[in-house]
């Protein structure tokens, strides 16, 4: 885990998460400028800094309803605005960007940030990436697949020589900056199926794994695909961490927190999405064996922590923000982690 | 109450001309009802290639995103190499797969041949189910016979029309009060 800067007998890492989604509020039916609420992004990082979360990261997304498009920018200035939490993307579009670009941000990143930032890189869900920065939906798979493969051996290899079919080849370049110690943490951002999950296994890097809502188990199904592949790839599962990130909200009581999050999540998915989120579905999120984090402090610290025995992951990262929640109430959430949630978690994962 | 009539061949009159009578139903009954008609004779629709449907363009985004926002959706078909025809396959894979949560979908079907009258049963209604349809069970099947010069020339097949729509609307209603008195309960 050392070259993923995870240290598991200090417990499991706690981070959140945003999109950069830029939702209405439904309560009032306003949207905060974008000015706002990408400042609003980099606050938050600073209070979760503050109360000891170990991560944060800020996702890329090419469409209506989103402000964090640029969002390594975003992260450069969270990485001077904060003084100890790893910080990421949730997740870089690799397929659509050039590598060495993302490479040189990153690493510049890494350095402001004195050896704390991380890539996550994805393929995207949505397709609005691939008409705005000029690519073909036809070579979805494979630009993801070159392009991520680029990107890990700029990691390894500050000369590289490189030919592929997407960019144009690299002949003793040097890719520099170089990251703070030499190379940086890179993830392969999976949405929860097995057959992805297996590709991240492949891969021999680490896994951060998207879930909505539904049984804890039915994700243990791809950690262990991803275990699986791993292994039969030559790798040692062991030393390749997993994270998983999803919806997560405290209140006092559980009822409380469905009443909070509810509206956010549906009237932003219908927006973003095309479809709301089903109010049973959510119901059942409060089951102490569903794997969204809704609840009170006590209820989440049993979930994650059952989580935690079912996975065995290194990381659990907390959605929080998505549609248009008020300000106020994350900075409540923070509160409630750091100094009810992360503290248990802590002391209750931390291997001797 | 949004309903949508979907007539899904691009060739041909029967299911148009049945679909016709459908519409004409659900204006006499249900005045209040908001009911739209698509042909896709009438539409340049592409393939589906996967993406979400709230980023088609033109015809395509139009046809998606009416259907999304319908209510009750009653889907009029030929039968083509005794399956539906690929027009109205490509429209549900254009589709997210549960789209048709919350929905309530009946079908009407015209046929050369009385062969033909399980294709529905057999290969229509596991789709819709897959897709988390509420269907209306019974659908009204319409042979060559029934037709003349873009006319229905058999009173029963008008009368089975009429209970089609008037089932559609009944479960609709249904549904939706149900549904709506289970979230009232969950008080989020």
């Amino acid at each position: 885990m050392q070259n993923y800067r995870i240290d598991q007998s200090k417990g499991m890492e706690l981070g959140i998460y945003t999109l950069g989604d830029h939702l209405p509020d439904p309560s009032t039916g306003e949207r905060i400028p974008a000015g706002q609420r990408v400042n609003e992004i980099i606050e938050y990082a600073k209070l979760a800094d503050q109360a000891g979360i170990d991560f944060f990261s800020v996702g890329e997304s090419h469409q209506d309803y989103f402000a964090t498009q640029a969002h390594s920018v975003v992260l450069s200035a969270i990485a001077q605005a904060t003084e100890n939490i790893k910080i990421s993307s949730s997740s870089t579009i690799i397929s659509t960007l050039d590598p060495v670009r993302v490479y040189e941000d990153f690493a510049t990143i890494d350095l402001i940030s004195k050896g704390r930032a991380e890539i996550i890189a994805g393929r995207a869900s949505r397709v609005g990436n691939f008409d705005l920065l000029g690519y073909s939906l036809r070579d979805y798979e494979e630009l993801y697949e070159e392009k991520f493969d680029l990107l890990l051996k700029l990691n390894e290899e500050e000369v590289v020589n490189w030919s592929g079919e997407y960019r144009p080849p690299l002949k003793d370049a040097r890719v520099i900056p170089r990251p703070q110690n030499g190379s940086m943490p890179i993830w392969r951002a999976v949405g929860g199926s097995p057959a992805s999950a297996r590709k991240a296994g492949n891969a021999g890097v680490g896994m951060f794994l998207a879930h909505l809502g539904g049984p804890v188990t039915a994700f243990k199904r791809a950690v262990d695909a991803y275990r699986d592949a791993a292994q039969r790839s030559g790798f040692d599962p062991a030393e390749l961490p997993v994270a998983t990130a999803g919806f997560f909200y405290a209140a006092e009581t559980s009822q409380q927190a469905l009443k909070d999050m509810y509206p956010h999540i549906n009237e932003g998915m219908k927006r973003t999405n095309g479809q709301g989120f089903p109010k049973q579905h959510f119901a059942q999120g409060v089951d102490p064996h569903n794997v969204m984090n809704i609840g009170s402090p006590q209820e989440i610290i049993e979930k994650i922590l059952y989580q935690h025995e079912v996975f065995g992951h290194q990381r659990y990262i907390a959605q929080i923000d998505f549609g248009g929640v008020p300000f106020e109430r994350l900075m409540k959430n923070i509160e409630l982690i750091g100094t009810e949630i992360l503290p248990a978690i802590k002391k209750y994962t931390a291997k001797k | 109450m949004k309903i949508v009539g979907l007539s899904g061949s691009i060739v041909g009159s029967k299911t148009r001309t049945a679909m016709d009578y459908t519409m004409k139903a659900i204006a006499e009954k249900y005045p209040n009802v908001e009911a739209t008609l698509i042909d896709l004779a009438e539409y340049n629709v592409q393939f589906s290639d996967g993406r979400n449907y709230l980023e088609y363009e033109g015809d395509t985004k139009y046809i998606t995103q009416t259907m999304m926002e319908a209510d009750a959706i009653i889907i009029g078909t030929p039968i083509f190499q005794a399956s539906i025809p690929a027009t109205l396959k490509n429209i549900f894979d254009l589709l997210p797969e549960n789209s048709f949560r919350d929905k309530v979908v009946g079908m009407l079907v015209t046929a050369g041949s009385p062969k033909h009258y399980l294709i529905a049963e057999n290969q229509l209604k596991p789709i819709l189910g897959y897709m988390k349809a509420q269907i209306v069970q019974t659908y009204v099947f319409i042979e060559e016979e029934d037709f003349y010069r873009k006319e229905i020339t058999n009173d029963d097949v008008l009368f089975r029309i009429d209970r089609l729509v008037e089932d559609t609307v009944v479960l609709t209603e249904t549904y939706t009060s149900i549904r709506e008195a289970k979230e009232a309960e969950y008080d989020f």
